[in-house]
């Protein structure tokens, strides 16, 4: 997998993650293409679509919510698909409520327990239970969390 | 902002992204940032030490902005200190910030590294996994100088946890990537396939990744992955789908990981052990059984997981084309997918039903879900979807079938979105041509493609139904009945316009009996359509009056009152009025037997690979709009030379060393390129490739000065009496070429001037320029001694098959050579088609009584008729997968002769005549290139890239164009060059 985006319907980029080396400038064309590019799409028509020399498959999630993966030629694109919703899980399950405010807040932790699942754009670890054990080992190291959720009041 | 205490999380962080959410307007938003990078900035620049928990909460604001879409320029350092932290919180934030926001040029990577290295030797297995989650997101080729060697030690080692060898094992594939040369390659390669053994399931997902990709490039060093891949394999499809616990995923079993070992099988050709081969094909049976059991769940995600392993192993029967029982089964899966509620699923049906058609254990499976999928070309909603139904129709089409699937085509075409119509049109073009069984139903076809869509008919598609009308006398009747009855309708397309006054023109005296279609009555019909026509169909249609004049005397005073015609003859367009001039005086002053013999039936077309095949590798591929966009740009700029083709019959023996081009003439070599349009009377419209034409030919002044005093060497008149070249010495006369011939021949493909040989006597330099298919050179001759050379002769000669590709016409140089003194000759070069070898020269002369001869190679090598193509990196990647057949592409990995300078290579690229693309190939150390052989019979676009490797002094050069031995012979011409 080459990058992966979450943006919300509106447009707005939550997550951004790329495992090819590429400018800031790159990245930022390439992130206004491909919102575009997806939020243009119409139910009902297939969740791939070409792009350059790249596949892109997308996932609407939550009805709110868009996750864009692009692959290489070679790469499956069911399994992406199912790439997109373990991870939209371990969020859930992390976050335990389907919150979208906490993930807008604890935007960096999006970013940890991705880490632990995709390395380098490769599938590291698909165990549920392994991902959130690391995080939550991690999370163990810091205040508790109940105070470290930036939840606002 | 409120006072912000330490224990309390990151309360500042949470109101400013309230504040921001709460913004009403995209200004508001701005000025809330302003604001707060304002505020950062003076913290960061302030006088107080920041302590580390300020730090992390402003980087961490600074990321936040960042990922809002602005720029960050400022806070990379206080991330970096944050790194050296040993609170695990402020480390990671560090970590993460540098991940996002720092790209693989920053001058902090050395202080990062650093930071990185302290956490990898910590054997504090989170900060571990920390350091190696950010070198596999950096990934830059730093990181790779500074832990590509420790990596592989980590991942081996038999003290390292399961997460850290995870890590380790995608970090270094993401090092291996960017730079391979700096991955050393070792005695852990093989401990590394022993990790497809372990016990976690976690590290073998990691680890099949990273073998799948070091052993594309090493398949022997790690063959032993394939049997340990087929057992792991095994193990997993036969087990139920609980005894993975959390590796199963919706009641499949650990998809991912199978999906990634069949991934890694498609590296290498069927297992070679029996045993382990059977197992394999036993697996592969297992998960073709499933897929017909009732599903365990009706969650999409069930379904997703179960067929993305299912379509992996039809990907790998597929590639092993070897099980004709697997083969079938895999094609009987697929068509149940054909009619799937599931849109994807019939997408990916119909995509891997195409390559099963090409496979001759499966055509015939594949053929029998013929009704589905001209259903789905008429049903499906998504446009790709009808695309790849329409891609596997023409797959599966054989002779059985053609009719079939060529009338479901056209009518498709009539409603079919206009981004892929111009490749309907070629597939059908195609098929029509294929499978035809008898020539009326070709014909009607593609007159049927141009009523329907003609707009979308290239040239390519009218020239071959002209080749192949004039190369099949039973088919030229009936051609020319249908073109005059397809014109009588009352709004035609001007393509129908032109086949129709080009095939009158050839065949309409064998319509001519019939009173309804008698001469006066086709003249008047095509005439009745000139005045709507642009300039080169009425270029064409002064051609096709010409014929007229000699097939039927009767229309003679006709014709030439429309000839006659101010608006002809004073017409703005050059070309017309050329056209009008010249013809004029051709029927007035010819006799009927000149006439006759310069207007003479065409002659038949040699054979050659349909140009319109050619035309649809082009296009092959997804996104053929673009390549759209360069068909019609092209069919612009050649309409005005396609349409002169009549007149060539003048030259009806094919002589390649006619003087089509008045090159003979030798017109100054400064001389301005010509427009298109001026003086090439003379081209064969038929060429493969939309025509360029030739720019050294006389201005449009001169052409026009010309006609004043007839016969002009521009003129047919001209040509028919002009005589043929000096015959040249056979290949027999000459000696072999000297032996350093290759040599010096290899010193000229990357440059046109210098000297090509010296010895004691003489000395030969050489000066040369090309553009498109043309070139002109000069060879100066050198008389090094203080005596005379006498018979001094230099001839060009044309081994083997050179003679039809290249044509090289010399002019004669004195026969004596003073002592001292130097003589030039002009060498006017025609690329006609490719060619593999040069041409010799051969030098004869006498020194001093003794003969003397020498037989040197001429530098003229295919490339120098390359022209260099400028091109945005998505049309360079669609182009190089459409040119994705093996034989398209040729490879070469080489040791480099010279030292490895980028700016060397570069200047060699462009002298070899190719564009250099920059920003196309990720890794900027590589070249890539593109550019088109111009040869007058075809174009070979061509596409290049090549990958240094410094540290083990080795190129990896990859050619893909359109004709095999085009890639082959470039990559060997170019590889030498290094």
């Amino acid at each position: 997998m080459q990058f992966m985006l979450r943006f919300s319907t509106q447009g707005k980029l939550r997550l951004q993650k790329c495992h090819v080396p590429l400018s800031d400038k790159e990245k930022k064309k390439i992130t206004r293409e491909l919102v575009q590019m997806v939020l243009a799409r119409k139910p009902k028509m297939r969740s791939f679509l070409e792009w350059r020399d790249l596949k892109i498959v997308y996932k609407i999630i939550h009805a709110s919510v868009y996750f864009c993966c692009a692959i290489e030629d070679q790469d499956n694109e069911l399994i992406t698909l199912e790439i997109i919703h373990r991870y939209v899980e371990l969020l859930d399950k992390y976050f335990v409520s389907v919150c979208e405010l906490n993930i807008i807040f604890n935007f960096e932790k999006a970013y940890f327990i991705l880490d632990e699942f995709l390395l380098g754009g490769e599938v590291q670890e698909t165990s549920k239970k392994n991902v959130l054990k690391a995080i939550e080992q991690a999370d163990l190291l810091q205040e508790p969390r109940h105070e470290y959720f930036n939840v606002p009041v | 902002m409120p006072a912000v205490s330490k224990g309390d999380g990151m309360r500042g962080l949470a109101v400013f992204i309230s504040d921001i959410r709460n913004c009403k307007s995209k200004e508001a938003e701005i000025k809330r940032i302003n604001k707060e990078l304002a505020n950062i900035r003076s913290k960061f620049k302030g006088d107080k030490a920041l302590d580390g928990y300020s730090k992390k909460k402003y980087v961490c604001k600074l990321l936040f902005i960042f990922l809002l879409g602005h720029d960050i320029d400022f806070g990379h350092m206080e991330a970096v200190n944050l790194l050296s932290s040993n609170k695990y919180t402020e480390k990671q934030i560090g970590y993460l910030f540098i991940s996002v926001l720092v790209n693989s040029n920053s001058e902090l990577i050395r202080l990062i590294n650093n930071a990185i290295k302290n956490d990898l030797a910590s054997r504090n297995p989170t900060f571990m996994c920390l350091a190696l989650h950010c070198i596999a997101n950096v990934g830059s080729r730093e990181m790779g100088e500074a832990f590509a060697a420790d990596i592989p030690r980590i991942l081996v080692a038999g003290d390292s946890m399961d997460s850290v060898k995870q890590s380790a094992a995608l970090c270094l594939l993401r090092l291996y990537k960017a730079s391979p040369d700096l991955v050393p390659m070792g005695e852990w390669t093989a401990r590394v396939v022993h990790l497809l053994n372990d016990q976690h399931m976690g590290v073998v997902t990691a680890a099949v990744s990273l073998i799948t990709c070091l052993c594309k490039k090493n398949p022997d060093d790690f063959k032993t992955c394939i049997s340990l891949a087929v057992s792991r394999l095994s193990r997993i499809v036969s087990s139920a789908s609980t005894d993975l616990q959390d590796y199963t995923y919706y009641f499949v079993p650990a998809p991912w990981l199978s999906v990634k070992l069949l991934r890694l099988l498609q590296c290498y050709p069927p297992p070679e052990d029996a045993a382990v081969k059977g197992r394999l094909v036993e697996s592969l049976e297992t998960v073709l059984n499933k897929a017909q059991e009732p599903p365990k769940s009706k969650k999409v995600q069930h379904s997703n997981a179960k067929n993305a392993i299912l379509f992996e192993t039809i990907s790998l029967i597929i590639h092993y084309d070897s099980e004709p029982n697997l083969l079938v089964r895999a094609c009987n899966q697929l068509g149940q997918f054909l009619q799937h509620r599931e849109t994807n699923l019939r997408y990916l049906a119909l995509e891997s039903m195409c390559t099963l058609a090409s496979s001759e254990f499966s055509h015939e499976a594949v053929k029998t879900h013929i009704d589905t999928v001209i259903n789905a070309l008429k049903t499906e909603r998504d446009v790709s979807v009808r695309q790849r139904a329409a891609d596997l129709l023409y797959a599966m089409c054989d002779r059985s079938n053609a009719k079939q699937i060529v009338s479901e085509m056209l009518r498709y075409l009539e409603t079919a979105d206009y981004a892929i119509r111009e490749e309907i049109v070629l597939k059908v073009a195609i098929l029509a041509e294929k499978y035809a069984v008898d020539y009326s139903w070709y014909v009607d076809t593609i007159l049927n493609l141009i009523r329907i869509a003609g707009d979308y008919v290239s040239e390519e598609v009218w020239y071959r139904v002209l080749q192949i009308v004039t190369n099949r006398d039973d088919v030229q009747g009936y051609a020319a009945k249908t073109v005059f009855e397809a014109l009588q309708a009352p709004a035609c397309h001007e393509n129908m316009v032109k086949v129709g006054g080009y095939i009158l023109g050839e065949f309409g005296n064998l319509i001519a009996g019939d009173p309804r279609s008698s001469p006066p009555v086709q003249f008047s019909l095509l005439h009745s359509k000139f005045h709507l026509c642009s300039v080169a169909t009425r270029a064409l249609l002064l051609s096709t009056y010409i014929k007229f004049i000699n097939l039927f005397p009767e229309t003679k005073a006709t014709i030439q009152g429309v000839l006659r015609a101010g608006s002809q003859l004073r017409n703005a367009d050059v070309e017309l009025q050329q056209r009008a001039v010249e013809y004029l005086t051709l029927s007035s002053v010819a006799s009927t037997d000149v006439l006759a013999t310069v207007l003479e039936e065409m002659p038949p077309f040699p054979e050659r690979e349909s140009s319109i095949l050619a035309k649809l590798k082009r296009k092959k591929g997804p996104g053929a709009a673009s390549a759209l966009d360069d068909g019609r740009r092209d069919a612009s700029s050649s309409d005005i030379n396609g349409a002169v083709e009549p007149t060539p019959s003048t030259v009806s023996t094919p002589s390649p060393s006619a003087d089509l081009l008045g090159l003979r003439a030798a017109p100054p070599p400064a001389a301005a390129p010509a427009p298109a349009s001026a003086g090439n009377l003379l081209v064969d419209v038929f060429s493969d490739g939309p025509a360029a034409q030739p720019s050294l030919g006389p201005t449009p002044e001169e052409a026009f000065l010309s006609e004043l005093e007839p016969p002009a060497p521009e003129s047919p008149m001209a040509l028919l009496a002009d005589p043929a070249p000096a015959a040249d010495p056979g290949p027999e006369d000459i000696g072999p070429p000297v032996p350093e011939a290759d040599e010096l021949l290899n010193k000229f493909v990357c440059k046109n001037n210098g000297v090509l040989f010296e010895n004691q006597l003489l000395q030969i330099g050489v000066k040369s320029e090309f553009r498109q298919n043309l070139g002109r050179m000069y060879l100066f001759y050198g008389n090094k001694t203080s005596v005379q050379f006498q018979n001094f002769l230099p001839t060009v000669v044309h081994p083997g098959d050179l003679q039809t590709q290249l044509a090289v016409q010399t002019k004669r140089v004195a026969a004596q050579v003073d002592g001292g003194a130097q003589v030039q000759q002009v060498l006017n070069i025609e690329c006609l088609r490719d060619f593999l070898t040069p041409p010799l020269l051969s030098v004869r002369f006498r020194y001093g009584g003794a003969p003397q001869s020498l037989t040197l190679k001429l530098p003229v090598t295919i490339n120098k008729f390359f022209q260099p193509t400028e091109m945005a990196a998505q049309d360079f990647f669609q182009r190089w997968k459409q040119l994705s057949l093996p034989l398209q592409e040729a490879q070469k990995i080489f040791k480099a002769n010279h030292p490895m300078d980028a700016e060397v290579t570069k200047a060699k690229l462009l002298g070899f005549g190719s564009a250099l693309l920059d920003n196309v190939d990720p890794n900027p150390e590589n070249f890539v290139g593109a550019g088109i052989i111009q040869t007058k019979a075809l174009q070979v676009g061509c596409l290049l890239r090549l990958e240094p490797n410094a540290q083990a002094q080795m190129y990896r050069l990859t050619l893909r164009t359109s004709k095999e031995s085009v890639s082959r012979h470039l990559c060997e011409l170019l590889a030498q060059q290094f």
